[in-house]
């Protein structure tokens, strides 16, 4: 999409990527020990904040797996996303 | 609130390189200015007219990053400005390939630049060409299987160990599966004046043939099979600042395409070179 006068820099924010998901991350609060693995590894930064329960932000969430797969306690499972 | 990169970047499901650029800036913070070449990470990051870099950012050529770090950072000097960190962020091609001779006459003047490569090992942006970082093997676009070819016939250039021959004052190696080593060695870095340069391997699952979810632990892989060795040189001596477990090579092979057309033979070349260079490294250390 072009735009061609620019008043104000674009922010990546605007390219809702969550689109681009065919499955989900589901957080199982009850086995989560909120080491903030997932939040460090997420590589768009939308687990939400160290420290606390992991939130995702589904806007950005591509899906890719990595915080299931690298939780250390198997509290994030993926399933398909309809 | 979101990170310095913020969510909305084009990069691939479980990209490695995102993982590294945020652990570049929550590591550097706000006052910093990135130069950044040609690659996956001015691609997926700032198509125009939008960013998702939060803190001044540069976009410049495969081949003269170094060149206009350079540059910026005598601009900010002569401004009167000398604590703003002055980043190249840029990829392998652009790094052990086409910015080579930049980044050697960068390193050679000793200019106050940290050089942050993230390295994946191909030309992924443009379609996986091999790049000399391409390791021994390894299947790309342009080194392919087949009767004439199988994967790329050289090695991968040794560039931590060409980079610390120019007598820089920091250099090291690290791995976006270890947040807390980069974290640490980028600190590092930012504290020391000069030429400094830190490379960090970043999966590419797109290119490697990996399941996305694995974006993390391929990499952590590389480090444990003791492909991907985590170094610091400092003052002209290099340590190695994590040992691996040193699993079998084949384990970090067989859950990548690039490397599924290995026959046993190749497999235990490439185990050869690596216990070489183990072992190399622990008679030294038993001096």
């Amino acid at each position: 999409m072009m735009k061609a006068a620019i008043s104000k820099p674009g922010t990546a924010k605007n390219n809702k990527t969550g689109d681009w998901r065919t499955f989900r991350p589901n957080v199982d609060n009850q086995k989560c020990i909120k080491c903030g693995t997932c939040q460090r590894f997420c590589p768009e930064g939308v687990m939400g904040k160290i420290g606390e329960y992991p939130e995702v932000d589904f806007d950005y969430c591509k899906g890719c797996g990595i915080c299931a797969n690298e939780c250390p306690k198997k509290a994030i499972t993926m399933s398909e996303d309809k | 609130m979101t990170d310095l990169f913020t969510p909305g970047h084009r990069a691939c499901a479980g990209c490695g390189a995102a993982i590294a650029f945020r652990q570049i800036v929550n590591a550097l913070g706000k006052d910093i200015v990135i130069v950044n070449a040609t690659g996956c990470g001015e691609i997926i990051s700032t198509p125009f007219p939008e960013s998702a870099w939060e803190v001044p950012y540069i976009h410049t050529l495969f081949e003269n990053v170094p060149a206009v770090a350079s540059g910026v950072v005598a601009a900010l000097r002569a401004q009167g400005n000398d604590h703003t960190t002055v980043v190249c962020i840029a990829g392998d091609g652009s790094t052990y390939d086409i910015g080579f001779g930049a980044l050697s006459g960068m390193l050679e003047r000793n200019d106050d630049v940290l050089y942050i490569c993230y390295d994946n090992e191909a030309y992924m942006n443009t379609g996986v060409q091999r790049s000399s970082s391409t390791p021994l093997h390894a299947l790309t676009t342009t080194s392919e299987v087949g009767k004439a070819l199988h994967g790329k016939e050289q090695f991968k250039k040794p560039l931590l160990d060409i980079v610390a021959a120019h007598r820089v004052p920091y250099a090291a190696s690290t791995c976006i599966a270890y947040p807390f080593d980069v974290d640490k060695k980028l600190k590092k870095a930012k504290a020391i004046r000069g030429a400094r340069f830190v490379s960090i391997f970043a999966s590419c699952v797109t290119g490697w043939g990996v399941d996305t979810q694995l974006g993390v632990s391929i990499a952590r892989l590389a480090v444990e099979t003791g492909m991907w060795p985590m170094q610091e040189y400092e003052n002209g001596e290099m340590k190695i600042t994590m040992k691996p477990a040193r699993k079998p090579v084949l384990e970090y092979f067989k859950l990548q395409r690039r490397f599924k057309h290995l026959t046993p033979e190749e497999v235990a070349e490439i185990q050869k070179t690596v216990d070489g260079f183990w072992a190399k490294h622990e008679a030294g250390e038993k001096k």
